[in-house]
């Protein structure tokens, strides 16, 4: 499958000497869906801000399906949509308007302009809003209207940064059905996001990105396997006085009637409920202390940051 | 057309009609106001006070400023269109939408020009038909006024661009145009002849950009002027195409939108 984009030794300094980016190369197939996670200041946003040429790199070379930054940056551009972490629209503008401008910057005629915004805005619930000035649009609206904008000259590649931050639950899902589909259609997305079960649950492969260097390049599966104990936490239907021998099972107690137990995955959690059986402890409920690719995630940063450190 | 042609074409026609649009849509702010301080400079200096100040340059005062005032709409309305939209894009950090799309920098430049020129020729239409109301002018030369208004209005527009790339607050934006160019269109020849002047101040007057272009839109109008017509005007192209170049370089440097 042809590469959606190739970064290779890309570097930023910024003025005041701070170095976002210490050369860093990623691949990022046709058709995929990619998680770039990070924590905040990682470089996530300066590697965006390179892309979409907001920001000027240092050194380095950016490709987008083939085209690069500094000889062809306009045709990089028309494959290119990206829905920024800010609202960065005309507040004064109506929703329609940022729309259809945004097309004939692409060079869209305007009647194709129209049609494709009328499409889009209906296909994220904007339709109704489409004459509303965007100021008074709700922060979900505000997302979603970026979201369109970027789609309206059809990108190849989008890319999201942090779409769903402060978004409510109900309006995140739909976001990702949304973006499921448009993924199953062929465009290839780029997300970032702080909410790891977003980024479990629609990514494919998946990129750890921290102090500017990438830590983890990987499958999505691949990384998850990595993961040899999960933690889980389980709701007693009667109170404990203090936590059980379980074998196998280092555990502890953190309520009188809440039980945290550690799994470990070449193990399995069928015997530990053998074991609770025996000692006539009986659960009403089982789940994960964390999402599973949290868990992931915070150790691999934990170990970046002990090497910066050091 | 190929394809990147097409694109800033349309873009072109993007930019400029959003521009119109957006003057258009706040007429209390942009159009109305000229209109109104216009009319109260023609009451108060060309009826009441010039009629005890009784004919300049062979004219009547009121003629005689006439040019001036229209001069003064178009230069203040380029400019300041120029530098209010595209700060304004700067700070809602809306000029990223143009930015990500694939839009050469000279459509972008052209684009906002197209739009601070477009103002200014509205609102010296509307100062025009208003001063007929206390007036009558008539055209002596229609080459000379449609090129000088229209590289006035650029000039200008391409003053607003370079303020407005620089400008980080909103205090940068009215600086400029409180302490640079409301003097300089004062002393520009708008309300009295450099004639009137002692010979050290005439002469520091010629350094005054200004003064050439009010005095050559006067010539276009009246067929009267203080300065030499083709030195003003080679000044004007020198300047406009010495601007450009500097916007574009502003431009394509990402100066104040590129980190």
């Amino acid at each position: 499958m042809s590469s959606a984009l190739s970064i290779r030794q890309l570097t930023k300094t910024y003025g005041n000497g701070f170095q976002a980016l210490k050369g860093i190369d990623l691949d990022v197939a046709e058709g995929d869906f990619f998680a770039l996670l990070g924590p905040n200041g990682a470089g996530k946003s300066t590697t965006i801000g390179i892309l979409s040429t907001l920001v000027n790199k240092t050194s380095g070379t950016v490709n987008v399906f083939g085209h690069d930054l500094d000889r062809q940056p306009a045709a990089l551009k028309r494959n290119l949509g990206v829905v920024p972490q800010e609202f960065n629209f005309n507040q004064f503008e109506k929703t329609f308007d940022i729309v259809v401008t945004q097309a004939g910057y692409h060079g869209i005629a305007p009647k194709i302009a129209k049609e494709r915004a009328e499409q889009y805005l209906t296909q994220l619930g904007l339709w109704e809003k489409r004459d509303v000035q965007s100021r008074e649009l709700s922060g979900g609206m505000k997302r979603r209207l970026m979201i369109a904008r970027a789609l309206i000259h059809e990108p190849r590649l989008l890319i999201l940064d942090e779409p769903t931050a402060g978004v409510d639950i109900e309006l995140r899902r739909s976001m990702w059905t949304f973006l499921t589909e448009l993924n199953q259609k062929g465009v290839t997305i780029i997300l970032t996001t702080h909410y790891l079960e977003e980024a479990e649950q629609l990514c494919r492969n998946i990129g750890i990105i921290d102090h500017g260097t990438i830590v983890e390049n990987t499958s999505m599966r691949q990384l998850l396997g990595k993961l040899h104990v999960e933690t889980f936490l389980l709701d007693l239907k009667q109170d404990l006085p203090v936590a059980p021998t379980l074998h196998g099972y280092p555990c502890r107690l953190v309520s009188p009637h809440t039980l945290e137990v550690q799994v470990d995955k070449d193990i399995g959690i069928t015997a530990l409920f053998g074991q609770l059986a025996l000692q006539n402890i009986e659960v009403q409920s089982l789940r994960n202390k964390t999402n599973r690719l949290e868990e992931l995630f915070v150790s691999l940063v934990e170990k970046n940051l002990s090497k910066v450190a050091v | 057309m190929n394809i990147e042609l097409r694109t800033n074409w349309v873009a072109l026609n993007t930019i400029v009609y959003r521009e119109v649009r957006r003057f258009l849509r706040i007429w209390p702010q942009t159009l109305l106001p000229p209109a109104i301080t216009m009319v109260l400079y023609f009451v108060i200096f060309g009826n009441l006070i010039g009629r005890q100040i009784g004919d300049m340059g062979g004219f009547t005062y009121m003629e005689y400023i006439v040019p001036g005032l229209i001069m003064m709409s178009v230069i203040t309305n380029s400019y300041g269109n120029v530098v209010s939209s595209f700060f304004g894009s700067k700070f809602q950090r809306s000029i990223e939408e143009l930015m990500v799309s694939p839009v050469s920098p000279h459509t972008i430049l052209i684009g906002y020009v197209l739009g601070g020129v477009l103002r200014g020729l509205a609102v010296g239409v509307i100062v025009t038909l208003l001063s007929f109301f206390f007036t009558h002018i008539q055209v002596h030369h229609l080459g000379v006024t449609i090129v000088v208004v229209l590289l006035t209005a650029t000039i200008f527009s391409l003053l607003g661009f370079v303020n407005a790339v620089f400008a980080r607050n909103f205090d940068d934006i009215s600086i400029i145009p409180t302490f640079v160019l409301t003097p300089l269109t004062y002393l520009g020849g708008v309300f009295y002849s450099i004639k009137l002047l002692p010979p050290f101040w005439q002469t520091v007057s010629l350094a005054n950009p200004v003064l050439h272009m009010v005095n050559s839109f006067r010539y276009g109008i009246l067929g009267v002027s203080d300065i030499q017509i083709s030195t003003a005007i080679t000044f004007m192209l020198l300047a406009t195409v010495v601007l450009y170049v500097l916007c574009i370089r502003l431009l394509v440097g990402g100066r104040g939108m590129r980190a």
